[in-house]
């Protein structure tokens, strides 16, 4: 367990080396590249900071107040309706970039949360809230109301046939 | 089990923040890099004028792109603009926000290989399957 727990963070650090290394190929080939995406980075990171609180204050209180019992009650084996309620507003209403919430979720999947809730979760996150009188205006009202809800509909469709296949 | 003081949980919260550190800057750099590589003339030389091929194209340049939706909605407005079918744009739009290539490492380190291939994939056909329903009940509309 302990040989496993050590490979896994390996891993990770691999992956960060294995991208430092595909930038400084790009530094040898061509510098302004690195130059405009070190920029953009920046200005990703500035950006996440108020994520990464917010899902470091969301990670305290639900591992403080949220009793496992309850989450699995909630998200587990036997949830049922609520637990689609649950995953799809939580989704609808979190913001910044999918994978600064991996984290959490990863939290979740160990406690027992279903893999249908998680996809769920993931699909909802994709709805952006703030964004949506940006889509209106790109793309006219109707348009957005129709692609929305057929989005949170196909959430459930995907949330069941992930999990489907997952337990063949 | 005793139950955790309040920091003893907020500990436990940042070690396993903390954990995620090279996993989450590695996927920002990968990200800007390919925002920066990726002009954005290259997403309408792509597509092809046939509705059915243009949907695939649209959900596979929405999946390897990455980045803020914003940048989708612009794109999206351009290519509609080129005359690209709805149908096509909305798969790109669909795509790129639920299919994530570029997050793939990160997703499958957290929430295990098998899951993230799977949701990946099935949220690649899905892509096609909501623009094309979305554009069916706008016609209806």
């Amino acid at each position: 367990m302990k040989e496993k727990k050590k490979k896994k963070s390996y891993g990770k650090w691999y992956f960060l080396s294995g991208v430092i290394v595909i930038y400084l190929i790009f530094l040898l080939i061509k510098p302004s590249i690195v130059a405009a995406s070190f920029d953009f980075f920046l200005s990703i990171i500035t950006k996440i900071i108020p994520v990464f609180i917010l899902v470091f204050i969301l990670m305290v209180l639900i591992n403080y107040f949220v009793e496992p019992k309850k989450l699995i009650k909630y998200l587990g084996k036997k949830a049922g309706a609520k637990g689609w309620i649950i995953s799809i507003i939580a989704g609808l209403l979190s913001t910044g970039p999918i994978y600064m919430w991996y984290p959490l979720l990863n939290q979740m999947q160990k406690k027992g949360v279903r893999n249908r809730f998680i996809t769920a979760f993931i699909y909802n996150r994709s709805i952006k809230l703030p964004l949506l009188p940006l889509l209106i205006f790109y793309f006219g009202w109707a348009y957005t109301i129709v692609l929305t809800l057929v989005m949170i509909l196909a959430s459930l469709l995907q949330g069941i046939i992930v999990e489907k296949i997952l337990e063949v | 089990m005793k139950k955790q003081t309040l920091k003893q949980t907020a500990i436990k919260a940042a070690k396993s923040l903390y954990n995620m550190l090279p996993i989450i800057l590695g996927i920002i750099l990968l990200i800007s890099l390919i925002n920066v590589i990726i002009p954005k003339a290259f997403y309408s030389s792509v597509f092809r004028g046939n509705i059915l091929t243009d949907s695939f194209i649209g959900s596979f340049i929405g999946s390897i792109s990455a980045g803020n939706p914003v940048t989708s909605y612009i794109i999206g407005g351009e290519l509609l603009k080129q005359g690209i079918s709805l149908v096509a744009v909305t798969a790109f739009l669909v795509a790129w926000v639920t299919v994530g290539l570029v997050q793939l490492p990160a997703e499958s380190m957290l929430l295990g290989k098998k899951f993230a291939i799977i949701r990946n994939i099935i949220a690649f056909i899905f892509s096609m399957i909501v623009a094309a329903i979305t554009i069916l009940f706008l016609g209806v509309l």
